[in-house]
């Protein structure tokens, strides 16, 4: 196992002081190791789980090879891979890619046609509210993060503004259970890749808007309007000072609170109940804002997802996107070449902390298979 | 969502709708549409437009028949009425193309449609394009569209259809997001 920094690299210094698992404690577990602390209920922050990653990698006793960076994996002329690092080269009949889904801030192109006044910060500089100059805050972004940072900067006494986009609304509990005990309760993480209906639109789905916090409370653009935030639609284009924004907020928060009253009757339906509470709808303006001046504003926080980074990867498995072609895994055209770690790589909880059991499992399964054939074959040719 | 058991037919044949999306993402230079239409300039306000062909997968097309389309300014603004005023054919795009898209997510998701109905009204403060007002803009302030569906579905059913439609609409997309316009002489 090659890893750049240190085991948990990414949890130490790449993620903001505030964070917590958006998955309750009981549900943060690896293969033969879950959580044994105190408080089932509760959500790791950063030291916690690092710390759980910590003991795990002691207990599996795994071979880490901790700031080794690897600058290249390549195809070798017959079969395998050369994977070469800042540390030595190896050759491996097969290679598993589990670089992480969120190696880089995606940033759309419109944040270069910002006027140079205005910092901009992506959630991989983002550490603490005083970090940001005391201004108005463009927060472009309505999914897990951009709602988690739009609610720090709010109680930090910040004026917030969020650029909202298609999102999924998710409440933290219902009837007295975390949601994702509904989700697993009604086998949504554990539909698969190859059954799902849409596996495109199933990848791409936008991280729900959700916070693990002790308090347990649910965070929706309603949370953040109560506390002052205005909302705006998703950021169109920049021209001067001047930002426009589509007229699509209304559509978008129609769309996830449909969803979110879907995925509610689901599990009404599930236990055979008569519907539960439902929350209130997104609250949004009679004509909100399509047009602002950014003179007002001190900072941009862009909370517009992240992307992997392939550019070690010397193998011609990249579709138009840059993103790796693969079947649950398994990747196209690359005997020997493996991912993991990515949404809904086999499962819809192949994103999750959990979620790396069953993937890694099967996985593994074909990869054995993939080395047992090598084996045969070279039987057969001596 | 079924799609091939379902009974319902609203006239999308979404199949084919479907097969050309897989078909496109193995070949994305064929999605590169480019929509046409020509105007002529009658007399005053008065233009008729016409629509015969557009470019798509890959090749050029020609509509089944030619379309035609005269536009002028109404009386109010002293002239002779005779087509909708063009900001009327953009209330019609947007109108048009969520009744489509309310059809085909309807036959998408096996709902029966038996009557779709859109009433949509656009705000406009005229001092703009009369120049009268440097701070008022020209085009719409505002938009309201109001379906009226009646469809073998639940109100919450009907309510995804009409949403979805606006998420997959080009015009709607065309009218709530900016898009780089260039006009030459040539």
């Amino acid at each position: 196992m090659l890893e750049r920094g240190d085991v948990a690299n990414t949890w130490k210094r790449e993620r903001w002081d505030s964070l917590r698992l958006l998955t309750p404690n009981w549900q943060t577990r690896l293969p033969g190791l879950g959580y044994d602390g105190a408080d089932p209920d509760g959500f790791m922050g950063m030291p916690e789980l690092i710390a759980f990653l910590e003991r795990y990698a002691e207990h599996i006793d795994a071979p880490v090879r901790t700031n080794t960076t690897v600058t290249s994996v390549s195809p070798l002329p017959e079969q395998g891979y050369l994977v070469e690092t800042d540390d030595g080269e190896w050759e491996a009949a097969a290679v598993v890619l589990a670089s992480g889904p969120y190696n880089r801030p995606r940033v759309p192109a419109v944040a270069a046609s910002l006027p140079p006044e205005l910092e901009q910060l992506t959630p991989a500089d983002y550490k603490r509210p005083d970090q940001l100059r005391p201004g108005r805050v463009l927060v472009v972004g309505a999914s897990a993060t951009g709602i988690q940072l739009a609610d720090e900067l709010l109680r930090s006494g910040r004026d917030v503004t969020v650029a909202v986009g298609e999102h999924v609304r998710m409440p933290r509990s219902y009837r007295g259970r975390d949601i994702m005990w509904w989700l697993d309760r009604i086998g949504r993480l554990d539909e698969r890749y190859d059954e799902v209906d849409d596996l495109v639109r199933a990848r791409h789905v936008p991280s729900p808007q959700l916070v693990g916090t002790p308090e347990r409370a649910d965070l929706d653009l309603n949370a953040l309007t109560a506390q002052g935030a205005t909302l705006v639609g998703r950021l169109a284009a920049v021209n001067g000072a001047t930002a426009s924004f589509s007229g699509s907020l209304r559509n978008v928060c129609n769309l996830a609170d449909l969803k979110l009253k879907r995925l509610l009757d689901a599990i009404d339906a599930w236990e055979g109940l008569d519907a539960g509470p439902r929350p209130e709808p997104t609250r949004v303006d009679e004509n909100p804002k399509v047009l602002l001046d950014l003179a007002g504003f001190d900072t941009v926080l862009w909370a517009t997802g992240f992307r992997a980074d392939y550019s070690w990867l010397n193998v011609p498995v990249l579709d138009r996107k840059g993103e790796v072609r693969h079947d649950g895994g398994v990747v196209r055209d690359a005997p020997g070449l493996y991912r993991i770690g990515l949404n809904f790589l086999r499962r819809r909880k192949s994103s999750f902390i959990h979620g790396a059991e069953d993937d890694a499992r099967e996985l593994v399964e074909h990869l054995e298979g993939h080395l047992g054939g090598l084996r045969l074959e070279a039987e057969q040719m001596t | 969502m079924s799609t091939t058991e379902s009974a319902a037919d609203n006239g999308v044949n979404v199949e084919a709708l479907l097969d050309a999306r897989n078909a496109l993402t193995d070949a994305p230079e064929g999605a590169e549409f480019t929509w046409r239409a020509t105007n002529e300039w009658l007399r005053g306000t008065h233009s008729k437009s016409t629509v015969e062909q557009y470019r798509g997968l890959g090749e050029e097309h020609q509509h089944r028949s030619t379309f035609s389309y005269e536009a002028d300014h109404p009386e109010v603004f002293a002239a002779e009425d005779q087509g909708p005023a063009p900001v009327e054919f953009v209330l019609i795009g947007l109108a048009s193309c969520l009744t489509a898209g309310v059809a085909a997510v309807a036959q998408n998701r096996g709902i029966q449609l038996q009557s779709v109905k859109a009433t949509i009204e656009g705000d406009m403060n005229i001092l703009g394009i009369l120049g009268g007002d440097p701070e008022v803009r020209n085009g719409f302030n505002s938009i309201r569209v109001n379906f009226e569906i009646d469809a073998d579905a639940d109100a919450d059913e009907i309510a995804a259809l009409v949403a979805q439609s606006q998420k997959r609409s080009a015009v709607f997309d065309a009218i709530t997001n900016p898009t780089n316009v260039s006009v030459t002489i040539g």
